[in-house]
């Protein structure tokens, strides 16, 4: 059970708006504030979503691209301030919680099978 | 007031102004009460008693629970002394201390009991290497060498061995104060603290950094 004390700290820690509803097997673009000194830019990482760690205010996801051939992982804090956006692209039909097999396979292997779009009505019901 | 009694409720995160993550302890210190002044002419030292969290009367002695009856404020599971600090001279039982006192404090220090371990052995103890687990090691956990033969002839004092671990007393010194919510008498104290959650701690302005304000 979690602390009353601690529920109040990370409900202060969470954003309130502006979060993707995410998926695993997404495929993402998320967009990172980058400080560089002074200057503030942004940086593009798309991948797909192979995990999602639940937790309150500690809650993170892990996207996967395989950049010149070699595999990159990287695990964003879904309430961290350096977040500008997440730009959902396509959902794939996955049948794991955690797509790590995908660190085994290359090229074709590798592919998630693109989902099919659900009617907005039924997906309400 | 030097310090508090409080409450570890756990770890979280935060982030700052920069957006950087910060694991935090949460304690829920307070709200105490003073309970006792103690003087120097009476009790030969200046201290004030704190009392934390409240309890029934009926599961305190007749003699612990007329302490409280004397001042007639309301009875207290937990009792802590806190040496005199300035400005503390006039405080009385039955005056509140909350977490206001940490105001403008950057560093604190956070005592409590460590979790205990048991009867451990060496390698959770002591962290040391045992032995070889392959290759047909049969010391894999064991105990080594204590010590040398006919010279000195006996195992030197201080040698470390399995034995109880945890339960002692620990003071986490210098802890940065990352924030309070004197509204829900709560402290967020960088880093780890000694104890388990819902575990008492208490809390104290930091002795080695008086100085330094945030």
């Amino acid at each position: 059970m979690v602390a009353k004390g601690i529920q109040l700290i990370e409900a202060e820690n969470m954003r309130a708006e502006g979060l993707p509803s995410l998926a695993i097997g997404d495929a993402v673009k998320v967009h990172q504030k980058i400080k560089e000194g002074d200057k503030e830019r942004i940086q593009v990482f798309s991948g797909s979503v192979i995990a999602m760690n639940s937790g309150g205010a500690r809650e993170s996801f892990t996207v996967r691209r395989v950049s010149h051939g070699v595999g990159v992982e990287k695990v964003f804090p879904l309430h961290s301030p350096h977040i500008a956006r997440v730009e959902v692209e396509r959902s794939s039909h996955v049948r794991r919680a955690k797509l790590y097999y995908l660190r085994e396979l290359v090229g074709k292997k590798a592919r998630l099978k693109e989902k099919a779009r659900e009617p907005r009505s039924k997906k309400k019901a | 007031m030097r310090g508090l009694i409080g409450r570890k409720l756990g770890m979280t995160q935060v982030y700052d102004q920069d957006g950087v993550r910060i694991p935090v302890t949460v304690i829920e210190a307070g709200a105490c009460v003073v309970v006792q002044r103690k003087t120097r002419e009476r009790d030969g030292y200046d201290a004030i008693q704190l009392g934390f969290e409240d309890c029934r009367e009926r599961s305190l002695t007749k003699p612990a629970a007329g302490r409280f009856r004397k001042t007639g404020a309301s009875f207290k599971r937990r009792l802590r002394e806190f040496r005199l600090e300035d400005g503390d001279e006039n405080l009385k039982p039955g005056d509140a201390a909350t977490v206001e006192i940490f105001q403008g404090v950057s560093h604190v220090d956070v005592i409590g009991m460590t979790k205990g371990r048991g009867f451990a052995g060496l390698i959770k103890r002591h962290n040391m290497g045992g032995g070889f687990m392959t290759h047909g090691g049969h010391s894999k956990r064991r105990v080594g060498s204590i010590g040398q033969c006919s010279f000195p002839a006996r195992v030197i004092k201080g040698q470390r061995m399995p034995g109880r671990m945890g339960n002692v007393r620990r003071t986490q010194q210098n802890l940065k104060l990352v924030g309070l919510r004197p509204e829900n008498n709560l402290l967020l104290v960088q880093g780890a603290v000694p104890g388990p959650q819902g575990g008492i701690v208490l809390v104290r302005k930091a002795c080695k950094k008086k100085d330094k304000v945030s």
